[in-house]
C-alpha cells in the first residue's frame, strides 16, 4: 500500500535563499511524523507548500500514490490536508461556529447561514475526539488551549485525514502538552495521520513514529525514537556537538538592585495580569522566570520598564522608586532592557545600524550637543560597538532590517550592555535565533552577572531558564507559584508549578 | 553634503558585496549613491511624463476639430492631432516658462518693460509654487512622523484667518515688526489647528485621517462664518472678504509697482524654511524623535520618547507650515482673505509630499513642477481653450503612478528594485 | 488585596454622564428661558400643504411650560444616573439630547410656527445621500479596504447620471449609468489597493482628485456648452398607497422618489446580509483576519474586489440621488463633502448599516435645522449647526461616546505570504 503522503524532491527558492532543497518525505497512514529543525531550517516553508500557501519550484506531491497539484489551500483541503498554524488562524470577533464553518458554510434556503447544523457537527466532533468546546463562544474570550482545540476542530470539520501541527506546544503548559498528546493519540487511533513540527527534542521523542530532521533546507536524517536520543537529534539538527548547558561559575549575590513589592498590573483586557507579586533580584545573580506565555510575564516586564501603568504596589530599582517613572527615567537609573519582540520594540528596522545603536541615548552628550546630533561621534561609537559585539553587517549604514535575526539581537545587546548598567531585563532573549547566536547571548548575560549586574531573564523555554538562572521564579495567572534554586530543580517540579499546582498539593499527589 | 545618513528609507545600500578595502568601498558607495539618486528620480520623472501623455490623449479625444479633420481624411486627422496637442502643450510651456526666444530678445533689447513681459510666466510659476512648498512640506513632515495630515486645507484656512486679522487689525507698526508678527500669526493659527488632531491621536488614538478631514470642514464653516457678509471679520462693504491688510504687513515684492508681477519674498522664505525642515528632521534630536515615532512608535516608546508629545509636535509643526502657506498667499499676493471654499491645497499637498518622497528637497522640486502646471494650465485655458481642470487630472494621475510604481515599471519594462540581495541577507 | 472590581474608567464615565445630564437641564434654563416671554406660545404644525394626508391639529403650547418640562426630564435623568445609575446609559443619553433639541426647537419657534412634518421630511431627504455614502464605506471597510474616495465616486456617479439621464431621457438609465460611474472609480481604487497594494488613503485621495478633475473637465467641455446634455429626466415622488395618508409621518416618510425607498431597503438588506449570509461572514472574516480566511480557502482578493466595487455602485447611487431626485442637473463639485460626511456617519454608526442610517439622520437633521433657523430668523449662525456633524464625529472618535471598533484589518493590504 502506498503511503498516505509522499513528497519527492521538493525544492523552493526564495530570492537568494534555497529554503527547501530536494526534500523527500513519507508519511504512513496512522503515523505521527515529526519534522525537527532549528528556526529557519525550512520546516514551515515545506508545510506551507504542502498546504498550498506557497508553490514549489520543483518536486512532486503524492497522496495515496497519486501525483497531485496543490496550488491553493482549497486544493489542500480537497486532498484531505489540514494545518494548524503556529500563529492561530482564528478571527477573534467571530464565534467558534463561525470560525469553523467559514469557507465551508452550511446553508439554509435563500442563501442564509445555517449555524445550527454547523454547531451540531462541531458538537459531534468534540464528543468523538474529546475536544470539548462551546460552539457559541466568541473566540477572543477563549484561552489559548481552547483556541487550539478550535483549530483542530476546523480541520476535522473539513474531513482532513492528514493533519499538520506547526509548533503546537509553544503556547502550552507541560500538562496541556500531555492533553494535546492524548488528542493526537486518539486522532491516530481513529485513522488520521499527523505531521508534528517542533524544535523540542523531548516532545518529538515522545510522540513520533518517525523523526525527520531538517537543516538549512535539507533532510539531514531520518530516524525513530527507539534508534536515537536527545544528543543524537541535537547534533543532527545543529550539525555539530552542542553544549546543552551554560558554563558559569557559582557566585555570591550582592545587594538588592530590583525590589518589587505587591505589584498589580492590568492586562489589555482590563483584567489584572500581574496579581500582587513581590520579589527581588540581587546584583550578581540571574533570576529566571518560568511560566507558560500569557501568565503575566509580558505585563510584568512592561511595568518594570515603564511601558505599562502600575495599578498598585511599588518598584524600586537601585534604590530609586520607579513605580510610576517613565521609560526614560528607568533607563537613566541604569536599567537595560532586551525586549520580548525585538523587531517591534527594540529596533527601527528602517534605520541604519548606527541609528539603532543610539535609540535610547540619542539625546545625551556626546551623541547630541543641545538639540544638534553629532554625526561623527555617533558613527564612531557604532563602528566600535559593531566590532566589539561581533555584529555581522556590511556597514553601519546598512538598514537593520537587512540583518539576520541573530545580528539584529546583537545590535540590541550591544546598545543595552555598552551603557553603565545596574539591572538587565532580558525578555525571550534567544527566541527564534540560531544556536550560535543563542550561545553568544547566553555568554553575554552570564558576563554581566559576573560583573555584578542584577539579571532578570524571562523565557518561554524551560530549558533556557533552567540552565541560565541562579534562582527560578514560576509565574501562573499573574502570581508567583514558587521560587526555587536552579541547583536541584527538576522539570517535573517546575512543570507542576507552571500549571498552577501549589507545592503542598504537588507533594501530596506525588 | 558631507555624509548621507538615513535620509531616505527607500535608499538602500546594495549590501551584497563586501568591499575589500576602504578606498574601493568608498568609491563603490559614491557610485551606488549616485545610482540610487538617479533611480529615485526616475520613477517620479516617468510618472510625470506618463501623466502628461495621458492628459494629452484626453485633450485630443475631447477636441472637436480633431473629429472634423478625421472626416476629411486620416492624414488630415493625424495632422490635426499634432496641431491640437502642439497648441495645447505649447501654450502650456510658454505659460509656465515663457517663450525662450522672447526672453533672449528682451534681454538683448534691455528694455525693462519688455523683459518684465517676457519673464512674467516664470514669475507666475514661482508665485504659485511658493504656497505649494509650504503645504507640501506640511504633509511631508507629517509623513515623516507617521501621521497622515489630510488637514493641511483646514490649517491653511485657520492660519489665514489669524494671519489676516493680525495683518489688518494692528496699525502703526513698522514693517520689520508687523510682517514677522503677521507671519507668526499664520503659523500660530495653523499650528493650533494641527495640534488638535495630534493631541487626539496621541491621547485617545482617534485616527488623524478622519479627525483632520473633520477639522477641515469645521475650518471651512468657521471661515465662512467669519468672512460671510455681516460676519465678524467681513469688510462691511457687502462683499464676503476680509479688509485689506496694512502695507506694513506686505511681503516685499520684487516688482513693487507692477500688480501683475506678483512674485515676492515668499519664495525665498519657502526655500529657507525647506532647508530648516531638512535640518530639523535629519540633524536634530527633535527630528530623530519624529522619524522614530514615524517608523516605529513601539520602539519610540521603548526608547523613552513620549509618543503623544511627539505626535502633537509633529502635527503642530505640520499645521504651522500649512499656516505659513496661507500667510504667504495673503501677505504676498492677495493682501486680504476671500471666503472661498476648497482652495485645494490640502489634496495637492499630499501629491507634493508623495512626489517629493517626503524629503524637503523633493518637495521643493515637486512644488516647482506643480507651480509650472498651475501657470501653464492657466495659459492653456486662455489660449488653447483647454479647461483648467486638466490640472486635477494630471495631479491625480501623477499620484496614482507614484503610489503604484509597479505600473510605471511595467509600462517602461524597468527591472524590479534589487530586492534579491537584500532578501538574501535578511534570511541568511 | 484591595483592588476595585469595577474598572475606574466606566465609573468615571457613569459619573460624567450624570453631570452632563444635569448640565443639559441647566443650559435649557439658562440659554432659552431668559429670552422667552411668559405668555409666548410655540406652534408645532403637523400638516404639509401639498399632501393629501389626513389632517391633524397643530400643537400649540406655552413655550415656557415646554422648556420647564424638558429641563425636568434632563434633571431627573441626571439625578437618577448619579444616585442609582441607568443600565443602558447610551439610550438615556439619546433621550436627554432629544429633550434638549425639542427645547431648542420650542424656543426657536416661540411666537411662531414650526412645521414638524416638514422637518422630518427634509431631514430624511438630506440624510439619503449621506446614508448611501456611509453604506459605500461600510461595504469597503468591512472587508478591510479604507475608502476615502467616496466623494469622488459620488461625483462621477452624479456626472454620469446627468449625462446619460439627459442623452437617454430616462431616469432609469441615468441611475444605471451613475452606478457604473461610481463603480468605475471604485474599480480603480480596488486595483490600486488590492493589486498594487498602494496605501489606501493615498489611493482614495487620488480617486478624489481624479474624479474632481475628470468631471469638471468634461463638464466644462460638454455639459456647460450643450445645455441639452445637462437636463436629465428625473424621478418623481411615489406616494405609498395607504401609508402616505397616515398623519404626521405619512407625508414625511412615505411620499418620496424611488431612490429614497431604495436606500432604506438597501440599509436593511445589507444589515441582514452582513450577519446572516455566507457573503457577510466571509466579508467580516476578511476584514478582521484575511490570512485566516485565506487558509480556509476564502478568496480574499475576490471578496475585496466584489465589496469595493459594490461600494462604488452604492456611492454612484448617492451621486444619482443628488441629480435625479433633486436638482436635475450636474454642477462641478456638487457633492460638496457629502462623501466625507458619509464617512463620518459610518464611523459614528460603528460600521453598521443601521447605525450609519441613524447617524445620517442626525446629520441630516442638523442640516435641515440650519435652513429652518434661517427662516425663523434665529440669531445663531447657520455655520455652527453645520459644524455639528463633524464635531460629533471627532467626539465619537475620541471615545467619549463609548469605543467604536474598526475592522482589525482595515487599511492593511493583503499579501499572499
Amino acid at each position: 500500500m502506498p503511503p498516505v503522503l509522499e513528497l519527492k524532491g521538493i525544492t523552493k527558492r526564495f530570492p537568494g535563499v534555497l529554503a527547501n532543497d530536494h526534500i523527500d518525505l513519507r508519511l504512513e497512514e496512522g503515523h505521527v511524523l515529526s519534522l525537527l529543525g532549528e528556526n529557519g531550517a525550512g520546516k514551515s516553508t515545506l508545510m506551507n507548500i504542502l498546504y498550498g500557501l506557497y508553490s514549489q519550484d520543483e518536486g512532486d506531491i503524492y497522496i495515496r500514490g497519486e501525483n497531485v497539484a496543490i496550488n491553493t489551500p482549497n486544493d489542500a483541503i480537497r486532498q484531505g490536508i489540514g494545518m494548524v498554524h503556529q500563529h492561530f488562524m482564528l478571527v477573534p470577533v467571530l464565534t467558534v461556529t463561525e470560525n469553523v464553518m467559514l469557507g465551508m458554510e452550511s446553508m439554509k434556503r435563500a442563501g442564509f447561514l445555517d449555524r445550527e447544523t454547523s454547531a451540531n457537527r462541531i458538537r459531534e466532533i468534540s464528543d468523538r475526539y474529546g475536544l470539548e468546546v462551546d460552539p457559541d463562544a466568541v473566540v477572543e474570550d477563549l484561552p489559548v488551549g481552547i483556541q487550539q482545540r478550535v483549530e483542530i476542530i476546523k480541520l476535522l470539520y473539513r474531513n482532513a485525514d492528514i493533519l499538520i501541527l506547526d509548533e503546537p506546544t509553544a503556547v502550552l503548559t507541560p500538562q496541556e502538552v500531555e492533553g494535546l498528546f492524548d488528542v493526537i493519540h486518539t486522532l491516530v487511533a481513529l485513522g488520521k495521520s499527523v505531521i508534528f513540527i517542533s524544535h523540542k527534542l523531548k516532545e518529538v521523542l515522545e510522540i513520533s513514529d518517525r523523526i525527520v530532521v531538517l537543516r538549512r533546507g535539507r533532510v539531514v536524517g531520518s530516524t525513530t525514537p527507539v534508534e536515537s536520543d536527545e544528543r543524537d537529534l541535537a547534533t543532527m539538527m545543529v550539525g555539530r556537538d552542542v553544549i546543552l548547558s551554560v558554563a558559569k561559575m557559582p557566585r555570591e549575590p550582592e545587594a538588592v538592585v530590583l525590589n518589587v513589592r505587591s505589584l498589580f498590573v492590568r492586562g489589555d483586557q482590563a483584567k489584572m495580569a500581574v496579581n500582587g507579586i513581590s520579589f527581588e533580584v540581587r546584583g550578581g545573580e540571574i533570576l529566571g522566570v518560568a511560566g507558560v506565555q500569557g501568565n503575566g510575564q509580558t505585563e510584568l516586564v512592561e511595568a518594570l520598564t515603564g511601558l505599562r501603568a502600575v495599578e498598585g504596589g511599588r518598584i524600586m530599582i537601585a534604590g530609586e522608586d520607579t513605580t510610576h517613572a517613565s521609560p526614560r527615567t528607568i533607563t537613566e537609573v541604569g536599567t537595560a532592557h532586551i525586549p520580548e519582540d525585538r523587531q517591534r520594540d527594540g529596533l527601527v528596522l528602517d534605520y541604519p545600524v548606527e541609528d539603532n545603536m543610539i535609540l535610547n541615548t540619542y539625546y545625551l552628550p556626546p551623541q547630541a550637543k543641545g538639540m544638534v546630533m553629532q554625526e561623527a561621534v555617533i558613527a564612531e561609537r557604532a563602528e566600535n560597538l559593531v566590532a566589539e559585539y561581533d555584529v555581522r553587517t556590511p556597514s553601519i549604514s546598512t538598514p537593520t532590517g537587512n540583518l539576520s535575526g541573530g545580528n539584529q539581537q546583537k545590535v540590541i545587546v550591544a546598545r543595552e550592555l555598552s551603557r553603565p548598567v545596574r539591572l538587565l531585563i532580558a525578555s525571550q532573549p534567544t527566541r527564534g535565533l540560531d544556536v550560535g547566536s543563542i550561545e553568544y547571548i547566553h555568554s553575554q548575560l552570564v558576563r554581566k552577572r559576573d560583573e555584578g549586574v542584577a539579571v532578570f531573564v524571562i523565557s518561554a523555554e524551560l530549558d533556557e531558564v533552567m540552565s541560565l538562572s541562579d534562582r527560578i521564579m514560576v509565574m501562573f495567572e499573574g502570581k508567583i507559584m514558587g521560587t526555587v534554586s536552579a541547583v536541584g530543580a527538576t522539570k517535573e517540579e517546575l512543570g507542576l508549578l507552571m500549571a498552577g499546582v501549589a507545592p503542598e498539593t504537588a507533594t501530596m499527589t506525588s | 553634503m558631507n555624509k548621507k545618513r538615513s535620509e531616505d528609507a527607500s535608499i538602500r545600500e546594495d549590501t551584497s558585496s563586501v568591499a575589500t578595502n576602504s578606498e574601493t568601498a568608498l568609491r563603490d558607495k559614491v557610485r551606488k549613491t549616485r545610482g540610487v539618486v538617479w533611480r529615485s528620480l526616475l520613477v517620479p520623472l516617468l510618472a510625470t511624463v506618463t501623466a502628461f501623455a495621458i492628459g494629452g490623449l484626453v485633450i485630443i479625444a475631447t477636441d472637436e476639430s480633431v473629429y472634423e479633420a478625421f472626416q476629411d481624411g486620416i492624414g488630415r486627422g493625424i495632422v490635426q492631432v499634432f496641431i491640437v496637442i502642439g497648441r495645447a502643450y505649447g501654450t502650456f510651456f510658454t505659460g509656465a516658462f515663457g517663450n525662450p526666444a522672447q526672453i533672449v530678445e528682451a534681454l538683448f533689447s534691455g528694455n525693462a518693460a519688455q523683459i518684465r513681459r517676457a519673464v512674467y510666466p516664470i514669475t507666475e510659476t514661482l508665485r504659485i509654487s511658493t504656497p505649494y512648498i509650504f503645504a507640501g512640506l506640511a504633509v511631508a513632515l507629517g509623513f515623516q512622523g507617521g501621521l497622515f495630515n489630510i488637514g493641511a486645507e483646514g490649517q491653511y484656512f485657520v492660519g489665514g484667518l489669524v494671519c489676516v486679522f493680525a495683518g489688518y487689525s494692528i496699525t502703526g507698526l513698522p514693517q520689520i515688526i508687523h510682517l514677522p508678527l503677521a507671519l507668526l500669526a499664520g503659523v500660530a493659527g495653523g499650528a493650533l489647528w494641527g495640534a488638535i488632531p495630534g493631541y487626539l491621536k496621541g491621547k485617545t488614538g482617534a485616527h488623524e485621517v478622519i479627525t483632520t478631514i473633520m477639522m477641515n470642514y469645521i475650518a471651512y464653516r468657521l471661515a465662512e462664518f467669519m468672512l460671510d457678509v455681516g460676519g465678524p471679520m467681513a469688510r462691511g462693504d457687502g462683499r464676503p472678504v476680509s479688509p485689506e491688510i496694512q502695507l506694513s504687513a506686505y511681503l516685499p515684492q520684487f516688482f513693487p509697482n507692477r500688480v501683475d508681477l506678483r512674485v515676492n519674498a515668499g519664495i525665498f522664505l519657502a526655500l529657507g524654511v525647506a532647508w530648516v525642515v531638512w535640518w530639523l528632521l535629519y540633524r536634530t534630536t527633535v527630528g530623530y524623535e519624529i522619524r522614530t515615532v514615524g517608523k516605529n512608535p513601539d520602539a519610540a516608546r521603548y526608547a523613552g520618547i513620549s509618543v503623544p508629545r511627539v505626535m502633537v509636535i509633529t502635527m503642530a509643526l505640520s499645521g504651522a507650515l500649512a499656516g505659513l502657506s496661507a500667510a504667504t498667499d495673503i501677505l504676498g499676493v492677495l493682501h486680504f482673505m476671500p471666503n472661498s471654499f476648497f482652495s485645494g491645497y490640502g489634496f495637492d499637498a499630499i501629491a507634493l509630499a508623495l512626489l517629493g518622497n517626503s524629503h524637503p528637497a523633493g518637495v521643493v522640486l515637486a512644488s516647482l513642477l506643480f507651480g509650472a502646471i498651475g501657470a501653464g494650465a492657466r495659459n492653456m485655458q486662455g489660449m488653447a481653450h483647454v479647461p483648467i481642470d486638466i490640472t486635477s487630472i494630471l495631479q491625480g494621475l501623477i499620484i496614482v503612478f507614484i503610489a503604484a510604481p509597479a505600473i510605471i515599471r511595467a509600462l517602461y519594462r524597468m527591472r524590479e528594485p534589487e530586492e534579491d540581495e537584500e532578501l538574501a541577507l535578511a534570511r541568511g | 488585596m484591595t483592588v476595585a472590581q469595577v474598572t475606574p474608567r466606566s465609573q468615571r464615565r457613569a459619573r460624567t454622564m450624570g453631570i452632563f445630564f444635569c448640565l443639559v437641564s441647566l443650559s435649557i434654563l439658562l440659554l432659552f428661558m431668559p429670552s422667552t416671554q411668559p405668555g409666548q406660545t410655540t406652534t408645532f404644525a403637523f400638516t404639509e400643504r401639498s399632501s393629501n394626508a389626513l389632517g391633524i391639529a397643530d400643537m400649540v403650547f406655552r413655550t415656557r411650560v415646554g422648556l420647564y418640562l424638558m429641563a425636568l426630564v434632563a434633571i431627573f435623568a441626571g439625578g437618577w444616573q448619579l444616585t442609582k445609575g441607568f443600565e443602558r446609559v447610551n439610550v438615556v443619553l439619546g433621550l436627554v439630547v432629544g429633550a434638549f433639541v425639542l427645547a431648542f426647537l420650542a424656543w426657536a419657534a416661540r411666537g411662531q410656527s414650526m412645521n414638524m412634518t416638514g422637518m422630518i421630511k427634509s431631514s430624511l431627504l438630506r440624510a439619503i445621500p449621506i446614508t448611501l455614502a456611509a453604506l459605500s464605506g461600510v461595504m469597503c471597510e468591512r472587508c478591510g479596504v479604507v475608502n476615502i474616495g467616496i466623494e469622488g465616486m459620488m461625483l462621477s456617479g452624479a456626472f454620469f447620471a446627468a449625462l446619460f439621464g439627459s442623452i437617454t431621457d430616462s431616469a432609469w438609465l441615468g441611475l444605471l449609468a451613475a452606478m457604473i460611474g461610481g463603480g468605475l472609480m471604485a474599480a480603480l481604487l480596488a486595483v490600486l489597493a488590492i493589486r498594487y497594494k498602494v496605501n489606501q488613503i493615498i489611493a482614495g485621495t487620488a480617486i478624489n482628485i481624479l474624479a474632481t478633475g475628470l468631471t469638471s473637465y468634461f463638464s466644462s467641455r460638454y455639459l456647460q456648452k450643450y445645455a441639452e446634455l445637462n437636463n436629465p429626466a428625473t424621478f418623481s415622488p411615489i406616494p405609498l398607497p395607504g401609508l402616505s395618508k397616515i398623519p404626521i409621518v405619512g407625508p414625511a416618510l412615505f411620499n418620496h422618489t424611488l431612490l429614497v425607498y431604495l436606500t432604506l431597503i438597501l440599509v436593511v438588506v445589507i444589515q441582514i446580509m452582513l450577519y446572516y449570509t455566507r457573503w457577510g461572514l466571509r466579508t467580516r472574516a476578511v476584514g478582521e483576519h484575511p490570512r485566516a480566511a485565506d487558509t480556509l480557502g476564502v478568496n480574499v482578493f475576490l471578496t475585496r474586489y466584489v465589496n469595493v466595487i459594490s461600494g462604488g455602485l452604492i456611492a454612484g447611487l448617492g451621486g444619482a440621488y443628488l441629480v435625479l431626485s433633486s436638482v436635475a442637473r450636474f454642477d462641478e463639485l456638487m457633492t460638496a463633502g457629502k462623501g466625507f460626511i458619509g464617512l463620518a456617519a459610518m464611523i459614528f454608526g460603528k460600521w453598521n448599516p443601521v447605525g450609519a442610517l441613524g447617524s445620517s439622520l442626525i446629520f441630516g437633521f442638523a442640516d435641515a435645522l440650519q435652513t429652518k433657523l434661517a427662516i425663523l430668523a434665529v440669531p445663531i449662525p447657520s455655520q455652527f449647526l453645520l459644524m455639528a456633524p463633524y464635531l460629533v464625529t471627532i467626539v465619537a472618535l475620541a471615545g467619549v461616546v463609548g469605543r467604536s471598533r474598526t475592522p482589525a484589518a482595515d487599511g492593511v493590504p493583503y499579501e499572499k505570504s
